[in-house]
């Protein structure tokens, strides 16, 4: 039950965080990304102000034997470089640039009640489910 | 550079990595939404459970600045019915192959120095932009498609 009420609280601190960086405003996004027009470095700066206040988390972490409320630590172990990691997050960078939403804004948008939202967020959603679905086919070869 | 606001950016980003700190020394977890967001519908039981919780407090917190905190909240949408389809087709399946989005790449990864992370944050950052700029100065249009 701690687990649960931490992880409400801590995405609660998160989605507060998107609207009041403004990350929930596409355009706020594209002009970040539009290095050759109007270039506006707020993205970068949420960017900083996120890294200022998780790199101490991770820090204590790490020297932690386990978390407050769960059993252990579940973070990713992998240092390797490979393909599908590269062809994602390129695949990712097309969307993103497409529309300026990422998850996080796009699920926070949600509460703007924004249209574009409640269609970028279903779509998402539906790209989700066709990774699963491939990830399945490729296993069964 | 009108609309650069970096004080807020700041302060925003700050909560972003406060909850990112709160997750992993509390529930021993990375914030990363398009895995929770994904897990919501993949996992089962607790795991299920606390993934759920998160994504909708993301939602009630940003409800909350939307609707109490009195701060006027801007959404300007550029992109068109099917350039936002697009668009979350391909953010939705990209994220889950490249194990992860702006959050768990961006701010858990590189918070971490994670080599894959940093590799996946200049990717998608290129490509975003690549794709903004012929979109913008090559085809130049300011609406997709």
């Amino acid at each position: 039950m701690a687990v649960i009420l931490a992880a409400f609280a801590c995405g609660a601190l998160f989605g507060a965080g998107l609207v009041v960086s403004r990350m929930t405003d596409p355009t706020v996004i594209l002009a970040f990304l539009d290095v050759a027009g109007n270039w506006n470095p707020t993205l970068a700066f949420v960017m900083g102000g996120g890294l200022i206040a998780a790199v101490p988390g991770f820090l204590l972490a790490r020297r932690r034997a386990r978390p407050a409320f769960a059993a252990d630590f579940q973070v990713p172990t992998r240092r390797d470089i490979d393909a599908r990691l590269l062809i994602g997050a390129a695949i990712f960078g097309l969307g993103w640039g497409l529309a300026g939403i990422c998850p996080g804004p796009g699920i926070a948008g949600l509460a703007t009640g924004n249209d574009a939202f409640f269609v970028f967020v279903p779509a998402m959603l539906a790209g989700f489910a066709l990774h699963a679905l491939a990830e399945r086919a490729f296993a069964r070869k | 550079m009108n609309d650069f606001t970096p004080y807020s950016a700041l302060i925003g980003g700050g909560l972003i990595g406060l909850a990112a700190s709160g997750l992993v020394l509390l529930a021993g977890r990375i914030a990363g939404i398009s895995g929770i967001a994904a897990g919501v519908f993949s996992a089962r039981g607790h795991e299920r459970l606390w993934r759920l919780a998160f994504v909708l407090g993301l939602v009630a917190g940003a409800a909350a600045i939307v609707h109490l905190a009195g701060i006027k909240v801007e959404v300007r949408s550029v992109a068109t019915v099917p350039g936002l389809i697009l668009a979350g087709l391909l953010v939705g399946f990209g994220s889950r192959l490249g194990s992860g989005c702006t959050s768990g790449h961006g701010i858990c990864g590189i918070a971490r120095l994670s080599p894959r992370s940093i590799v996946a944050v200049g990717v998608f950052m290129a490509t975003a932009a690549i794709v903004v700029f012929i979109v913008r100065h090559v085809m130049g249009v300011t609406t997709w498609p």
